[in-house]
């Protein structure tokens, strides 16, 4: 009779382990940070690039606007690829776009915007690396789409013509 | 190309081979006493067939014959010869054709080494095995095939990670494997055992010598993965918990414990439903493992998509296996209610079975560990790491009655025991315990927890030493193994207690000066190989004494892939190895250098190594006598 | 005498928590228990990549002002998760992953105490 049992709990908890594993594989695999229950956007000071300038989030973000926060850096090759797509973007009179520079050289990002265009309303000089980890970011480009101060979605890698798509429906 | 036709179809021979001696492996079982012969020679035609595909793919890779895709994606034409051939190996595809290697030889050998065992038993071993067997050529040719044809033939292959040309990982897989695919003779021969109801002294006996074997190489397979990870990934350490270690870890801890159990089992018939439970377990912990890393369920933030369907086979197959385990073992096995359990509390039987709870719960630590966060993420949508902090946190501490255990253990009679020269005993824990109490005291470490841990350490160190002595060649593999164990724990503890790091930025000329050590990075020189652009930073690291040493690591720029690889230069002396590393800092004109002393590692090494030995040694003992 | 062995083991679990109050050796406490979210698989401390970098600087930054560790923990969870520690913390999600083990390590116990028993 015990044993029985034991045999039945043995054969049940395997097959609850398979359950388990198969669902994991079903899983996506790329891990997307899940952020925790507020989405508003983090508090904190920067530097601006041009000016040098200290600048509040709070001043960055005040407008009644749809803001886009773009993290980018001229040794960065895929934000090559997406920086066209974010010229383009300007066109739209609903969205600024903000960028922070990450981990850069003045002189090299300066030719970078020099060579493919300048589509940020203001740039934060991250040189550190500390305000992308503000925002949660840990790479190199990741864009985050801001309203009201939350932030409504967040790209990881560089942006491509339907999620850029993506934002134009959602900004409307 | 022609090789690819050869190595494909060698496979499919194989499989029809493979069938057929399942087919006349029931057969032989129905009617006859004797071994068909016919069941031999096709046990080492399906050998021949894919060691044919084996050698194939070898020289597909020599030749680098990019008109077959796992070539292409693994070679390149610049690579040296010896990794070019340890390429063959260094993939998916070209892994599992040699764990399929690996098996087939290994149930050849078994059948023609096993002569006193019953013919049904041998049988039975057989057909368990062909059942994995078949299972790998399947997956191999479905979901794997390393002949798979591309045209047009490329011009050049994407090249391997310049990372993984390694010599100590060239050999790791092979090691390795041969250590899983024991278990898988253990796993098939205690199935085949408990379905004929002979686990028995005769069977622990002639069972052993497969465990050592297994034992030995898993053992010098996971040293290999340390010693690799140590001088290439460049942060000087070797263990990280990392799932994929651990992943290796978990089945020879539990082939550890099957060992310890096999010696009771030799002697008397107690043990056996536990015995056969291990033998299961550990190739069940080999499969798991090897599902856990391919299936691509365990990863970090930048893995690749892996091939979701290859997990799943692997998952359906592993729990046939298990199932069928399980309805062999509660179906088959009667638990002989009367088994001579009346040892005393003080015998060596106690002391294994000391060993055995405590080997169970560090292998729960680390399974749990490592599946722990697929679990939480499936029934909950959490994700959390698993880090060193929780296994040292949960193994540490019981490492200490562990290693108490492990020094009087072997000093009990079967049965029942006086323990003798108790006066002794007890003046060794004494000197032990004074002795770490000093050495901790004049290198200012704190913590009590590693006074006791280094006591027990050794204590067990100073026990087996002695024993050495004195009991002369009596059960001196089990010495030795003790002993290397003592050592490897002793090693470790001093290494992570008086390990002193310096991270700092340099450019050329600039010196790094504190109290005890000066760092200057005198110069830069560049140099062209044959497959990568080489920056090569000349050190001077002077000492409090005054002695000054030459250190040269290296950056490696390759072309194909397009990887830059940091170089650690590493100087080894008996009692400490002197670690240096430099590190490119995106955008500026310096250098991040680190330098190590880390003390001990070639002890840590070589205690592993001792304990490999100890088995060996075991291994000969047998065939002595 | 097995709760008094048990007794030692969670003192001695504890006993490791204890570390100085130097603000270098605490540094090196926390990067070692960050995780580098970019690699595959190393400790802020050990890894030299962009992220871990910019980690480093950030818990130096933290230190300066004050934070304790509990608290650099509890900002770098509540921007990447709780899965940037390396020591899972006890809360509700990780009673089981704690326990479990201890658990196992009793009822291990409590079966070779059985097998004594049985035969007196």
């Amino acid at each position: 009779m015990n044993n029985k049992i034991l045999k039945i709990t043995t054969t049940a908890i395997f097959i609850i382990i398979f359950v388990v594993f198969y669902k994991a594989l079903q899983d996506t695999n790329i891990y997307t940070p899940k952020k925790k229950s507020n989405n508003e956007i983090p508090l904190f000071t920067a530097n601006l690039f041009y000016s040098n300038k200290q600048i509040n989030s709070s001043e960055l973000f005040k407008l009644d606007k749809f803001y886009l926060l773009n993290i980018w850096s001229s040794w960065c090759v895929p934000c090559r690829t997406e920086h066209p797509l974010l010229m383009d973007l300007t066109k739209n009179k609903k969205i600024e776009i903000i960028g922070l520079n990450y981990k850069d050289k003045k002189n090299n990002a300066e030719n970078f915007l020099n060579e493919l265009g300048n589509p940020y309303q203001e740039i934060i000089f991250d040189k550190e690396g500390i305000n992308a980890i503000e925002w949660g970011a840990f790479g190199v480009p990741e864009s985050f789409l801001i309203n009201n101060g939350i932030v409504i979605k967040k790209y990881i890698g560089p942006l491509n013509k339907e999620l850029v798509e993506e934002i134009r429906l959602l900004i409307k | 190309m022609l090789l690819s036709v050869i190595g494909h179809y060698s496979l499919v021979a194989g499989l029809c081979v493979g069938l057929i001696i399942i087919f006349f492996s029931i057969k032989n079982f129905q009617i006859s006493e004797h071994l068909d012969a016919k069941i031999l020679s096709f046990t080492f035609l399906q050998f021949i067939l894919v060691s044919l595909s084996f050698l194939c793919l070898v020289f597909s890779f020599v030749f680098s014959d990019f008109s077959n895709e796992t070539v292409f994606n693994n070679s390149h034409t610049t690579k040296p010869l010896f990794y070019k051939i340890s390429g063959t190996w260094g993939n998916h595809e070209g892994s599992l054709l040699l764990w399929l290697l690996v098996l087939t030889l290994f149930i050849f050998l078994f059948l023609v080494k096993t002569k006193k065992q019953p013919v049904k038993y041998k049988i039975l071993t057989l057909l368990f095995q062909q059942i994995i067997i078949i299972g790998f050529f399947i997956f191999l040719i479905q979901t794997s095939n390393p002949f798979n044809y591309i045209y047009p033939t490329p011009e050049e292959g994407l090249g391997l990670n310049p990372i993984l040309q390694d010599p100590a990982l060239a050999i790791h897989p092979p090691i390795l494997y041969l250590g899983y695919v024991g278990s898988s003779i253990i796993f098939s021969s205690a199935l085949a055992a408990t379905c004929l109801n002979i686990v028995s002294k005769k069977w622990a006996s002639h069972i052993k010598k497969w465990v050592l074997i297994s034992w030995i190489f898993l053992t010098l397979g996971i040293l290999l993965g340390s010693i690799w990870a140590y001088y290439e990934l460049g942060w000087g350490g070797f263990w990280f918990w990392d799932p994929v270690e651990n992943v290796s870890l978990m089945p020879w801890l539990a082939l550890t414990t099957l060992l310890h159990c096999i010696l009771v089992l030799e002697k008397k018939q107690i043990l056996t439903s536990w015995v056969i439970i291990l033998s299961i377990s550990t190739f069940t912990l080999s499969m798991c493992g090897t599902f856990l890393v391919r299936s691509g369920i365990l990863n970090s933030v930048h893995t690749f998509a892996n091939d979701p369907g290859r997990g799943l086979f692997i998952l359906v197959f592993l729990f046939s296996l298990i199932l069928i385990s399980l309805f062999v073992f509660f179906f088959f096995h009667k638990s002989t209610q009367n088994e001579l359990n009346n040892f005393s509390w003080l015998s060596k039987e106690t002391s294994i079975i000391i060993n055995n709870w405590f080997m169970m719960y560090f292998l729960s630590v680390v399974l749990i560990g490592t599946v722990y966060p697929i679990f939480l993420d499936v029934l909950s949508s959490q994700k959390i790491s698993v880090g060193p902090p929780f296994y040292h946190k949960l193994i540490v501490p019981f490492l200490i009655p562990f290693l108490l255990a492990m020094a009087i253990g072997p000093k009990l009679k079967w049965v029942k025991s006086n323990l003798e020269d108790k006066f002794s005993l007890i003046l060794l824990l004494i000197i032990s315990v004074l002795i770490s109490f000093f050495i901790l005291k004049i290198f200012e470490a704190n913590f009590l927890i590693n006074t006791i841990l280094i006591s027990s350490a050794a204590y067990l160190f100073f026990i087996t030493f002695r024993d050495f002595f004195i009991k002369k060649f009596n059960n001196i593999s089990q010495n030795i193994a003790h002993f290397g164990f003592s050592l490897l724990i002793l090693s470790i503890l001093f290494n992570s207690l008086f390990s002193s790091e310096i991270i700092t930025n340099l450019k050329v000329g600039e010196t790094f000066e504190d109290l005890n050590t000066k760092i200057i990075l005198k110069s830069i020189e560049q140099k062209e190989e044959k497959n990568f652009k080489s920056i090569i930073a000349n050190f001077n690291i002077e000492n409090s004494k005054g002695i000054i040493e030459n250190l040269s690591p290296e950056l490696r720029i390759y072309n194909q892939p397009n990887i830059v690889t940091s170089e650690a230069d590493i100087k080894t002396t008996m009692m400490s190895d002197k670690f240096i590393v430099i590190n490119v800092v995106q955008n500026q004109d310096y250098f991040n250098v680190r330098y190590q002393v880390k003390p001990f590692m070639l002890w840590i090494w070589l205690s592993v190594l001792l304990i490999s030995f100890g088995g060996l040694l075991s291994l000969f003992k047998k065939n002595y006598e | 005498m097995k709760i008094l062995k048990l007794f030692f083991i969670i003192f001695f679990i504890f006993s490791f928590n204890h570390l100085g109050a130097n603000t270098d050796d605490m540094k090196i406490k926390i990067t070692k228990n960050l995780r580098c979210l970019i690699c595959q698989g190393q400790s802020v401390y050990d890894s030299d990549s962009e992220f871990a970098n910019s980690m480093k600087v950030l818990v130096d930054k933290k230190l300066n002002e004050g934070f304790s560790e509990k608290q650099i923990y509890d900002f770098f969870k509540e921007k990447y998760g709780e899965w940037i520690l390396y020591d899972p913390e006890l809360n509700k999600n990780t009673y089981i992953l704690w326990l479990l083990p201890i658990l196992i390590f009793l009822i291990g116990g409590a079966i070779v105490v059985k097998n004594f028993k049985i035969r007196k």
